[in-house]
């Protein structure tokens, strides 16, 4: 069966889509988001189902705009901070006996928070993280030293963190797989500070102020201020919630679409279309109907026509 | 002997050096150096990189991993400190952090969504396994709801908890049994939840540790942005002594560079030593190259690859090699035959020292396992020196093999001179404990009835691969890290001891 040409422009894309769509955007300053959950099944006169997408509510704002910078205005922390040395590795950050405890569990990630720094030795921090009782921490700024995160790969750890409410780590240094966990999960922002030894000028129970537009840190307590690496690209991405929401806010993904084996012919062309979930950005959407060569571009096509057709014909021509 | 010794200790406790490394202006995380006496002796000083006028390097030079991450990105050259999105071509996870991935996974994709590919997901418990914990239990059952699901193709699943025999699929230690069962392959990527996941770089293939989000992602897509790693290049050379293991070496390399001297690095191992290592010895090597703040670590294929893998993938693999002019940031000259066995004092990796200068420390229990030295090669290790010594281990000595794989071979391999005795034999001879459950134990401490978990602060000479405070169980207790050799030396003496006493 031949296929209709497809003429739509994106933008008339990105409408029908949003009329579909029955989530509301979270904020008006937000793009509108255009993610959805397409199955289509074997079955030729299935109709793909439209399931409202699932998020976990994203306890920060989003940022006006998709630029890199981070806004100042909402990316400042306040309070006592608590002080660590090098090398904190992430099994004093959350031992191994917790994790048996699934971050992505709503009531879990409550609990591994309320064990964060449990794993610090006490004669060398005798001021729990967590006061005896609480589940929540009172140190909403954390200051350690070189390699912080190391160890372990475990996420759990800065999931503790950023459970256990903190916003921010101020490190000398950190190991590769936490900082990068960290910006993934949007957790906790960890942070570099240009300063060797700051740790040593702090004392837990200081008052200090994070100041992430001006990449300032200031210790009330002792008059001392400090300057903070750039949080950089990671800054969007940890203040969207995490590589998910960011990727979706900035319209870096349209969609993450599965599709179930089957073949489609258009034109008397017949592509196996393999289940995968593919990241379409709004570059590959409006690619000519001639550049199928490629399965990515196979599914664009696919997909501008679902848009476009969901209701009709099309659909009828993907069989198994 | 004295007089080596004599000459090597004037060396070792030489000037420190500073080695200049190459401003790199994509690395936004700098190692830091501990401002410590360092034994550089063994090594020859670090060279300064070349730079592309003076070598006259090709455009296209790459090394070995620059050259694995753009056959995965589909890219014919790749520099340091590029972003590339890369095929994944396994991905490994386990009970630990399996449940959160698999949450991440169905929360982003969809609850009906499916895995990229069904073939090239390995899903391991391995963990918490032989455990009355109920949440530990209830995370195998995730797993197994998942893989039923997904039909995932590859899941080494556990049912019955009081027989580990009884269960045919399962294998034990995620890493081992990537490597048993055929999943680590020349010049392809490997990604695992856990952070020794770089042990598959053995096999001269990418392998990195991510978290639940990273590992989410690719299991929808089956791709991942990664940062190219500049490389560090160990070259070992000289006739390994018969009292040396890899993880001697390693603990020599991890006290040399500290824990963060290979942050965002790759580790790549070269040299006559390493083309004499088997590949369990060479999986020792980079399993510990996180322990230095590495991506990742790796040894060129060879046929000592290849002979290791006939019989235990049919699939085929594309090995690469680094470029006569790849660059690298650094390069290290370690000349084996002067290395001494080692220890990793309480509580870091990096705090390196003579085992033999460590004699004085009592110590109150031995830990032979975990996937850095728990395997055929690390019990035969062990079985050595108890077979030379013949007399009965001073301290409790705690066996816990890899896998069941690890675990037939201690009951079934001859020891080499004992006369037909199998590990098992020459273990129980020696007083040591019955070898255990194929799990990763208490090398990270785990829920309380976890089997040889430190509950009280004592003294442990471990094979294992951290020493952290905490990190097998008490907070206090003290971790001393040691090849095969030293710590079944220790155990036989009741203090951290060198196993030449008993090999030599």
């Amino acid at each position: 069966m031949a296929a209709a040409a497809i003429s739509a422009t994106p933008s008339t894309v990105k409408n029908s889509f949003y009329a579909c769509n029955n989530h509301a955007p979270f904020l008006s300053s937000c793009r509108p988001r255009l993610s959805f959950h397409h199955r289509l099944s074997s079955s030729p006169l299935t109709l793909p189902s439209l399931s409202a997408p699932k998020y976990s509510p994203i306890h920060r704002h989003c940022a006006a705009s998709a630029s890199s910078k981070v806004d100042a205005s909402i990316a400042n922390f306040h309070g006592p901070c608590y002080v660590l040395g090098d090398n904190i590795d992430t099994d004093q950050i959350i031992p191994a006996e917790y994790l048996t405890l699934v971050p992505s569990k709503p009531d879990e990630y409550e609990k591994l928070g309320s064990y964060a720094f449990i794993g610090l030795p006490s004669a060398a921090y005798s001021t729990p993280f967590i006061a005896s009782g609480a589940t929540k921490t009172g140190f909403p700024i954390i200051i350690a030293g070189a390699n912080f995160g190391c160890g372990s790969s475990r996420e759990h750890a800065p999931v503790a963190l950023g459970a256990a409410g903190s916003r921010a780590v101020i490190a000398e240094s950190y190991a590769r797989i936490f900082f990068r966990n960290s910006v993934a999960t949007g957790e906790i922002y960890p942070v570099e500070c240009e300063r060797v030894g700051l740790w040593k000028e702090c004392t837990t129970g200081d008052i200090v102020t994070v100041e992430l537009g001006e990449n300032r840190l200031i210790n009330h307590t002792t008059g001392k201020e400090y300057k903070l690496k750039p949080i950089g690209d990671a800054g969007p991405v940890i203040e969207a919630g995490g590589i998910f929401a960011y990727a979706r806010k900035t319209g870096v993904v349209d969609l993450f679409v599965s599709l179930t084996d089957c073949t489609l012919s258009v034109e008397n062309m017949i592509w196996q279309v393999k289940p995968v979930w593919y990241l379409l950005s709004k570059k590959t959407l409006g690619k000519p109907l001639t550049a199928f060569w490629e399965q990515k571009i196979h599914l664009d096509i696919l997909l501008r026509y679902l848009k476009h057709h969901d209701n009709e014909f099309a659909v009828a021509e993907v069989f198994s | 002997m004295a007089s080596l010794l004599n000459a090597s200790s004037s060396a070792i406790f030489g000037a420190k050096k500073e080695l200049c490394v190459a401003p790199c202006s994509s690395m936004a995380h700098r190692s830091r150096r501990h401002a410590s006496n360092k034994v550089l002796a063994v090594m020859a000083p670090a060279q300064s990189p070349r730079t592309p006028s003076a070598s006259g390097s090709v455009k296209h030079a790459m090394t070995m991993t620059e050259k694995i991450l753009a056959r995965a990105s589909e890219k014919s050259h790749l520099e340091p400190g590029e972003n590339v999105w890369v095929n994944v071509d396994v991905l490994m996870t386990h009970d630990v952090c399996g449940p959160g991935t698999i949450g991440i996974f169905k929360k982003e994709f969809g609850q009906n969504a499916q895995v990229w590919d069904r073939e090239k997901i390995v899903i391991i418990p391995d963990h918490y396994i032989f455990t009355s914990d109920e949440r530990a239990n209830r995370n195998v059952d995730i797993l197994r709801d998942f893989c039923l699901e997904q039909n995932i193709k590859y899941f080494y699943d556990i049912i019955d908890l009081s027989n580990f025999k009884a269960n045919p699929d399962y294998k034990g230690v995620c890493h081992i049994a990537l490597a048993q069962e055929g999943h680590c392959r020349p010049g392809e990527v490997l990604l695992g939840t856990d952070s020794h996941t770089c042990n598959a770089g053995a096999f001269g293939q990418f392998a990195t540790g991510i978290g639940n989000t990273d590992a989410g992602f690719v299991m929808g897509t089956g791709k991942l942005l990664l940062k190219v790693p500049p490389t560090l290049r160990f070259v070992l050379d000289g006739e390994m002594p018969n009292y040396l293991l890899a993880k001697d070496l390693i603990l020599q390399i991890i006290g040399e560079i500290t824990v963060a001297g290979a942050t965002y690095k790759s580790m790549e191992f070269v040299g006559s030593t390493i083309q004499g290592l088997n590949m369990e010895e060479r999986m020792t090597l980079c399993n510990m190259v996180v322990e230095a703040g590495g991506k990742n670590g790796v040894v060129p294929a060879d046929e000592v690859t290849f002979k290791y893998l006939e019989d235990k993938t049919s699939k085929n693999f594309e090995p690469v090699y680094s470029d006569d002019n790849a660059r690298f940031i650094q390069e290290y000259r370690i000349d084996v035959s002067k290395l001494e066995p080692l220890v990793a004092k309480p509580h870091s990796p990096d705090n390196r020292a003579l085992a033999r200068e460590c004699k004085d420390v009592k110590i109150d229990r031995v830990y032979i396992g975990s996937c850095t030295g728990g395997k055929t090669e690390d019990f035969l290790a062990a079985a050595k020196v108890f077979l030379a010594s013949g007399k009965r281990v001073k301290v409790p000595t705690f066996l816990v093999p890899a896998t069941q794989k690890v675990w037939m071979d201690i009951y079934s391999l001859p020891v080499p001179g004992s006369g037909g005795k199998t590990c098992s034999q020459i273990f129980e001879e020696a007083g040591c404990d019955t070898p255990a459950s194929p799990s990763c134990g208490a090398c990270l401490g785990g829920p309380r009835d976890t089997y040889a978990r430190m509950n009280d602060p004592q003294v442990c000479v471990s094979t294992t691969n951290r020493n952290f405070p905490g990190r097998m169980g008490h907070k206090e207790g003290q971790i001393y890290l040691a090849s095969p050799y030293t710590a079944a030396a220790s155990a036989l003496s009741g203090y951290v001891t060198d196993p030449r006493d008993f090999l030599m």
